[in-house]
């Protein structure tokens, strides 16, 4: 065995696990952890290192990918035709609320030009692909199929077909990673669509729950309240569904209430979202400001 | 091909393949359960060839593992560089042990790990992580047999190769 003749092996000598390397080696890890802690060198590096990152990461994602395939080639035809006409019921009453949209656009526009106002409500979305690809089970991050090559940009909303998912955290040239909404990090300005009520959602760490805290005793809220985007904080446009309120409660001061709701967007199914492609605000601090401000502004990217 | 070079390339393999199986998503229910694969490949190669995983190795991989998966740059290095440390030290030791019994000695190693782990995100400042947490090491116990086995069939066979 090749393991006797080597010194650093033998079985009782301390080897290479001497006190005085591990000292070395914890105190060079505590080192940079401290410095990516202040700076954030690791999106930077792992940017710089796409190369490599990107298509591991592909790979990792191939083996779901190709489960989803086989799903899909050996679906009975019983099945295709029962999943077909859903869809179409579905494509009918969204076309039944496009319709009335359709009216409610052109009454919308007949004010709008009424009262001058120069914002647009136009939506322009662009279509990006999950990767299957788990990051960590306890941060809530997703990795999609597209980067700074098709004009992704940090601070990006994400939405699917039910409501808001999160937002762009850190892209890579073909790859970006989001932070969803269920994020521990994360907190997004919500209203309640009921009675215009302001309060700001947590994410819970786990996938179907957003904690909403701090909301005084007298507010009015109730479970089955729907919650929406407020756009305040300039980062998620107003208007499109958050979650829905399933309990209300005191918190443990009893000085306020928490609620706590399950995100409209199906966030641990969705195959494909889509990116909002304007920001009601540029990420980040004000151009003049962005030179001075850049390190704070890495800081804050989850809070509202 | 040498001997010692055919040994260099399972080490790699293994870590790719740790790195991979890291990376690879599973249900969301079974997600909890996902044991720490890169831990324990560098457990098993620093009881087995300490000379190809020694502290540095450890380290270097730790740091390509946040290079892919982590949030903060070093987190895994402290963690592997932990996990490694013990078992160069308590080598002798381990190696005797019978294979339930290094199950065991695996889930305290990893249990140790997890308390790494939660030190250094409480430093950096993030949310205490849900009860399913402390799930893995369980797992990553009881994958370890599966995996000894396996990789000690893999060098039984790479050696009656040569």
């Amino acid at each position: 065995m090749a393991i006797a003749r080597d010194k650093a092996a033998t079985l009782f000598a301390e080897g290479g696990a001497s006190t005085l390397r591990l000292i070395l080696y914890l105190a060079a890890a505590i080192t940079l952890m401290v410095l990516d802690h202040r700076g954030h060198y690791l999106q930077g590096l792992r940017r710089a290192a796409s190369v490599v990152v990107e298509p591991a990461y592909r790979l990792a994602g191939l083996p779901a990918q190709v489960a989803r395939a086989t799903r899909d080639a050996v679906a009975t035809q019983h099945q295709l035709v029962d999943e077909n006409r859903a869809l179409r019921e579905q494509l009918l009453l969204a076309q039944a609320r496009l319709n009335r949209l359709d009216a409610l656009l052109a009454q919308n526009e007949r004010l709008k030009a009424l009262l001058d106002a120069q914002h647009d409500l136009g939506l322009a979305v662009q279509f990006a692909h999950l990767v299957d690809v788990d990051l960590d089970p306890f941060r809530h991050r997703v990795v999609l199929d597209v980067g700074t090559g098709q004009g992704a940009m940090v601070g990006q909303p994400i939405i699917d077909a039910h409501g808001i998912m999160g937002q762009l955290v850190e892209v890579l040239p073909n790859t970006s990673v989001a932070m969803l909404i269920t994020d521990p990090a994360h907190a997004i300005p919500v209203r309640v669509e009921r009675t215009g009520l302001r309060a700001i959602a947590y994410g819970s760490g786990a996938t179907d729950r957003l904690e909403l805290r701090d909301i005084p005793r007298s507010a009015d809220i109730k479970a089955g309240d729907k919650l929406l985007s407020s756009g305040l904080g300039g980062r998620f446009p107003a208007g499109f569904p958050v979650g829905t309120i399933d309990t209300v409660g005191p918190d443990a001061n009893g000085l306020f209430l928490v609620a706590s709701a399950h995100p409209a967007a199906a966030l641990d199914r969705s195959g494909e979202v889509l990116l909002l492609q304007d920001q009601p605000q540029p990420y980040g601090p004000p151009a003049t400001l962005a030179g001075a401000a850049a390190a704070t502004a890495t800081t804050s990217q989850g809070g509202p | 091909m040498s001997r010692l070079r055919l040994q260099a390339w399972l080490v790699g393999a293994t870590v790719l393949v740790a790195f991979a199986l890291q990376l690879m998503p599973l249900p969301p229910l079974a997600e909890p359960f996902k044991p720490y694969w890169l831990g324990l490949v560098v457990v098993y190669w620093a009881i087995e060839a300490p000379e190809r995983m020694g502290l540095g190795r450890a380290f270097v991989l730790g740091l390509c593992g946040d290079l892919l998966i982590g949030e903060l740059l070093g987190e895994q290095a402290m963690r592997l560089l932990v996990l490694a440390f013990i078992v160069l030290r308590f080598r002798a030791r381990l190696r005797a042990f019978p294979l339930a019994q290094q199950a065991l000695a695996l889930l305290v190693l990893l249990l140790n790990d997890r308390v790494v782990t939660l030190m250094i995100r409480g430093f950096a400042g993030e949310a205490m992580p849900p009860a399913t947490f402390w799930i893995a090491p369980v797992s990553g116990a009881l994958a370890w047999p599966l995996l000894y086995l396996a990789l000690d069939r893999a060098r039984l066979y790479q050696r009656s190769a040569d």
